[in-house]
């Protein structure tokens, strides 16, 4: 099942030349840009592993693109994402986040329900290849 | 759609002239001439390469094939001779033709590059480089990177790493190496590869007297402050002598001289004249203020005095 999670996430997987766009637009934004990966897609995992420092001094996506192609080298199998990073004074929240690579075969979600006290539901969700 | 699909009209003639004044290039150049002072084949160089990146623009225009042209460049000269400043200006002009995307200058030396341990050199320098994407790399003493007496240094690495950039991201980065002539030399005749990618080798000679002198009223002049008659006489005689002293760094010399002049003015203000001053007083460097320099004594050798007792 296709994972929609972030931004972008409806549309086609995004070619270098639109993510290199996309990192030029944080730029732009005076955000750092920095890039994360995992193998567990779950809706509730929102700490990915990250792959190296966010990256505030860059100036140009080159320098960003660089390391996803490494990560890309070394995950290649995994989900990766970018992430926009805004420093503000009052702000410190990352602004943006889609993912730029996918697993070939990508999981399926799958989900549980529980009957608790009677016949009340408590819904759960995992993720299963 | 991509933009492939679309015809492309390629103009038939090219207004150069409109281009150099359109493109900023003519802005720069002057700010060059009026910024730099001497530094005369430097600006010609310059000129010179501005001259054939416009026309190679101009031709890219028409539908012209071309490649990107080898932009890294060598600087070579004594200290002071303005090297970083001049790489400065070049990043503005690359930008402004096109030729780097952003225009920014990251300089280095060798020990932003080169790591402590194994496995150290690839990550520093990869940093650096990330960082100077879409600008200019200047690298300082670049010969420093290679020192083939010790075999635990880690340059090698760093300067595989560059090479390897230098070649292929040669649309994504500009690099310009700096340092001494000889030393410059040295490094090239052992790194061949260095000196097959680098397209520009430009020498920057030591400033003349006059061109010093000129430096130094200029400098005073960004400050506000201005020589006297008795003043400008003294600092000619002192460049003459500052120059046949030891570890001269013509323009950071200069620059250094006039702090130290300014010091002793403000400490003669402070203890010799009573009374309001006003401005010009304030803001004139007299020949008092440099007489007493050591460089007029026998120089700057004795760099602290010698106690009784001491053996020199």
């Amino acid at each position: 099942m296709r994972i929609t999670q972030g931004c972008f996430s409806f549309l086609p997987d995004l070619d270098d030349v639109q993510i290199s766009a996309q990192m030029e637009y944080i730029l732009s934004k005076g955000w750092a840009i920095a890039i994360e990966y995992t193998d567990d897609p779950h809706p509730r995992n929102t700490f990915w592993n990250m792959w190296g420092h966010p990256m505030f001094d860059l100036k140009d996506p080159k320098g960003a693109m660089m390391e996803l192609d490494d990560c890309r080298k070394l995950h290649g199998d995994d989900y990766i994402r970018i992430l926009a990073f805004d420093d503000t004074s009052g702000v410190e929240s990352v602004t943006m986040s889609f993912i730029v690579n996918r697993p070939k075969e990508e999981p399926t979600i799958h989900m549980q329900r529980t009957d608790i006290v009677d016949r009340a539901q408590r819904y759960a969700w995992d993720v299963r290849k | 759609m991509s933009v492939e699909d679309e015809k492309t009209e390629f103009p038939t003639t090219v207004d150069l002239a409109a281009e150099y004044e359109s493109s900023g290039v003519a802005e720069i150049l002057q700010e060059l001439d009026d910024e730099l002072i001497g530094l005369e084949p430097v600006k010609q160089r310059i000129r010179e390469t501005a001259a054939l990146l416009l026309v190679d623009k101009a031709r890219k225009s028409m539908g012209l094939s071309h490649e990107t042209p080898t932009l890294h460049m060598s600087f070579s000269g004594n200290p002071g001779t303005g090297k970083t400043t001049v790489a400065l200006k070049i990043a503005g002009l690359l930008h402004r033709l096109g030729y780097v995307r952003k225009g920014h200058l990251v300089s280095v030396t060798r020990d932003d590059l080169v790591g402590q341990y194994i496995g150290h050199t690839a990550p520093k320098t990869k940093e650096v480089l990330k960082r100077a994407m879409g600008g200019v790399l200047f690298i300082d003493e670049a010969y420093y990177l290679y020192r083939p007496d010790n075999e635990r240094d880690y340059g090698q690495e760093a300067i595989e790493i560059l090479l390897q950039i230098m070649e292929n991201n040669r649309d994504d980065l500009v690099v310009v190496m700096a340092g001494y002539a000889d030393k410059m030399d040295k490094f090239f005749s052992a790194n061949p590869g260095f000196r097959s990618r680098i397209a520009h080798h430009i020498e920057f000679p030591d400033y003349l007297d006059k061109e010093l002198i000129e430096i130094s009223e200029m400098m005073l002049a960004e400050q506000n402050y201005e020589f006297d008659n008795g003043g400008r006489k003294a600092m000619v005689e002192y460049i003459d002598l500052r120059r046949k002293q030891p570890h001269f760094a013509n323009a950071r010399s200069i620059r250094n001289a006039l702090d130290r002049a300014r010091l002793r003015q403000a400490n003669r203000l402070f203890t010799d004249v009573k009374g309001p001053l006003d401005a010009k007083t304030l803001s004139t460097v007299t020949e008092a203020d440099m007489r007493s320099s050591r460089v007029f004594s026998g120089g700057l050798d004795v760099d602290r005095l010698v106690h009784t007792g001491e053996k020199k």
